[in-house]
């Protein structure tokens, strides 16, 4: 009776690729768990469109050196296990990491300037440490990533690992690594949709699998150019779904290194009385930060306080309609 | 459903005698400049009344705008046009409410709406803050409450009671104000959209289901109510975020008339992640007022910083006047930076100029909203304007050394301004995150 309602769900022609990290001993790795991502068809959340198999992931951030210019706020949590990235690791896995993002910060020629033998290192004390997946994040310094990846890869070997990150000017040496070792990869772009897709093109060129990357197109903080990126990543995954394979990728958000390196987040309620006490404003710009994401399109987080991880966590399984 | 109409549909409504007073030479001009929203109908002086009604509805805006509140903080929602902020951009940033309920004493309902209604910050030099108090009927005495309340803010109501007798009273002394009135529902129906109409005040509708809000919307616009606001009547992430997609491509993607207004989503949690899961959610996914329990400056700054984001256009880059910016108080021994007019940029550089703890000059140069690295490759920033930006502001003259510190980024220009200008030029870090380290430990004055 009465009105009738036009039906408005929409369905879309191509899923995103479905990637899978981590590999068990029977795969060739030493895992205890693998993470799915990707796979859906609809646009974040919007299950009345299309399935979305895999819900996004938190992963938490480990750093080859102690985290020093962390504000207190989320160095604390980690306070006694920042000089070791095994414990650290642990300590995340604790916290609910569904993955490691073990960046190498500790390698970069502007810093600790530590080499291949160090990243190994590091890396192995991860693997051996957790059973989780890993991602591998290099230094950021495209000469010293080429030269310290090559031995990373090896060395965690069929592992099945996120490197990253490739870019526009630099993906000859990763993309070959990954690919010899067995690892997917991050494609980064900087908030451009067009290189997004360019650097795609280049990997593909170079013979590495479309469904074996991961779309990295730069983050912002919320306050902080999240708008931008919040509109490339809904225009990426509306392509994707529309059928371009070369942006049907699977999204990923560094989300705790941003977020954590605003005023926002790091300044002392002294300072800025208005703002309210900084140990929860912190977490919160964190996590307000992630949702922003999960809604463009993130597919996986990379994050730091374990409040904020766990509130994300459980707001993704609220998104994905596992109970309230 | 009503959707836009072509020039042949107007002209089938028009009289057809090519009579020439509406200042075209025949009814079939006429309509196709109608048509493209070049000429109003009413320039014919011989349309029908029909033909006048019949266009009115196909013209309408897919989403209605509706006015809450009166004077200075009056605040208008809807009549967005749009899915994806990147197709054009949102227009109309959504109303933040902060809820409290009648049963407090009055004066304590005082001092918490004040509190709210005090949530304002500046950022990126807009002020943002919360929008609308609303009251919620909670076995107090509504219509006491909502004067107290209405008293000890300038902010428009967003009345919650779904007692018309108990609305009415409110109104008597409130609805000058034009509050929102919530709610209309199947069990208060007529006599809601009767306050609604005597006090002139827009009206919030809830129904169970999309299907039983449109019957209501219906009904309402019947009674002649037509500044109305949708509650499908979900609570919870999930449900609400998937009625909202829903509301917003019906209006938009269909032209659904009986669904073609604001919406308003209410955010309930115990724990207060949750709340900001909502509420930012609510923000960027579709709720023209977002009603959210009370809450302190830490949970609502990324709330609002959320709105202003989302909100922004697009297509207009993000800039800052030009000038010179003075950081902390900076005398004859403090650093001269340069930057460009992007906001981002601009704040970025200034937060951490703050950081460094180092009182400093920002010469802002206007690059018309571009970053470094853009403007550089635009020829947007070049030697010769930031020399000319630099003496213009006369910067160089108030401190006591010859040193300017350009970014990292564009290194590149060092050698011209410094040999144009004769100040010695030094290169700074590439990323603002470095400045801090740079100016405790690599500036000196002399």
């Amino acid at each position: 009776m009465g009105v009738e309602v036009p039906d408005v769900r929409e369905s879309w022609p191509q899923a995103i690729y479905t990637v899978t990290l981590g590999a068990t001993p029977e795969e060739g790795g030493t895992r205890t768990k693998k993470i799915t991502v990707g796979g859906e068809r609809a646009l974040p959340f919007h299950h009345f469109d299309g399935e979305i198999p895999h819900p996004p992931v938190v992963a938490m951030e480990v750093w080859d050196i102690p985290g020093e210019d962390w504000p207190q706020a989320v160095r604390t949590p980690f306070a006694d296990v920042m000089d070791d990235p095994g414990r650290w690791a642990e300590k995340c896995v604790e916290y609910g990491a569904q993955l490691i993002c073990l960046r190498l910060v500790g390698c970069d020629p502007a810093g600790r300037d530590k080499g291949p033998e160090e990243a190994v290192k590091a890396t192995r004390r991860v693997l051996q440490s957790v059973g989780v997946p890993l991602i591998i994040w290099g230094c950021g310094n495209a000469d010293k990533d080429n030269e310290i990846f090559p031995a990373v890869a090896e060395a965690a070997q069929g592992e099945n690992c996120l490197l990253g990150t490739i870019t526009e000017d630099n993906y000859k040496t990763l993309t070959a690594v990954a690919t010899a070792y067995g690892h997917k990869v991050i494609a980064e772009s900087p908030v451009d949709i067009n290189i997004a897709k360019q650097v795609n093109i280049l990997a593909m060129d170079a013979g590495f699998p479309l469904e074996n990357l991961v779309i990295y197109p730069s983050s912002g903080a919320l306050g902080y150019g999240i708008e931008y990126v919040y509109s490339i990543m809904e225009r990426t995954r509306i392509a994707g779904l529309r059928g371009d394979k070369l942006m049907a990728m699977p999204i990923l958000c560094d989300i705790g290194r941003e977020a954590w390196g605003v005023k926002e987040a790091r300044a002392p309620r002294e300072e800025v009385p208005q703002w309210g006490d900084e140990q929860a404003r912190g977490p919160y710009w964190e996590a307000a930060t992630a949702y922003m994401y999960l809604l463009a399109g993130a597919d996986i987080l990379i994050m730091r306080h374990p409040e904020a991880v766990g509130a994300v966590k459980r707001t993704i399984a609220e998104l994905m309609g596992e109970g309230a | 459903m009503a959707k836009k109409l072509t020039g042949i549909e107007i002209y089938k409504l028009l009289p057809r005698t090519n009579c020439g007073d509406c200042g075209f030479p025949t009814c079939m001009a006429f309509a196709m400049q109608v048509a493209a929203k070049k000429a109003p109908l009413d320039q014919c002086p011989h349309v029908s009344e029909e033909a006048k009604a019949a266009l009115g509805e196909a013209q309408a805006p897919p989403m209605r705008t509706v006015t809450i509140g009166a004077g200075e903080h009056a605040w208008s929602v809807g009549g967005e046009t749009v899915l994806f902020r990147h197709e054009e951009k949102f227009h109309r940033p959504c109303a933040l409410a902060v809820r409290l309920g009648d049963d407090l004493p009055p004066g304590e309902l005082q001092g918490k709406v004040k509190e709210a209604s005090s949530l304002r910050f500046v950022r990126i030099g807009q002020e943002i803050g919360v929008n609308l108090i609303a009251l919620e009927h909670r076995g107090g005495d509504f219509p006491t409450a909502a004067t107290a309340a209405g008293e000890a803010t300038d902010l428009p109501l967003l009345l919650m009671c779904e007692d018309p007798e108990a609305m009415g009273k409110a109104l008597e002394s409130c609805g000058e104000g034009r509050p929102l009135i919530y709610a209309a529902t199947p069990e208060n129906l007529p006599a809601m959209g009767e306050l609604a109409k005597e006090h002139s005040c827009p009206l919030a509708v809830r129904g169970t289901g999309l299907e039983e809000l449109a019957q209501l919307t219906e009904s309402l616009k019947g009674m002649g109510v037509e500044d109305l606001v949708l509650d499908p009547g979900t609570r919870g992430l999930l449900p609400t975020l998937t009625e909202l997609v829903r509301l917003r491509r019906l209006a938009l993607e269909k032209t659904f008339r009986p669904l073609g207004y604001p919406t308003l989503a209410l955010a309930e949690a115990e724990d207060s992640f949750d709340v900001l899961a909502q509420g930012v959610a609510f923000v960027c996914k579709y709720a023209s007022v977002v009603v959210l329990p009370p809450l302190g400056p830490e949970l609502a700054l990324p709330i609002l910083t959320a709105r202003q984001n989302i909100y922004t256009d697009p297509q207009v880059p993000n800039a800052i006047e030009a000038k010179l910016y003075e950081v902390g108080s900076p005398g004859p021994d403090s650093p001269v930076l340069v930057t460009t007019n992007f906001a981002l940029t601009y704040f970025t550089v200034e937060g951490e100029v703050e950081r460094s703890k180092v009182p400093a000059y920002i010469a802002v140069v206007d690059t018309e909203g571009l970053g470094v690295l853009n403007a550089y490759a635009d020829d947007r920033l070049t030697a010769e304007k930031i020399i000319k930006t630099v003496k213009e502001y006369g910067v160089m003259e108030r401190v006591n050394h010859n040193k300017l510190i350009i970014p990292g980024l564009v290194a590149v220009l060092r050698m011209e301004i410094q040999e144009e200008s004769g100040w010695e030029v030094i290169v700074g870090p590439e990323d603002a995150a470095g400045i801090p380290a740079f100016l405790r430990n690599e500036w000196k004055p002399n």
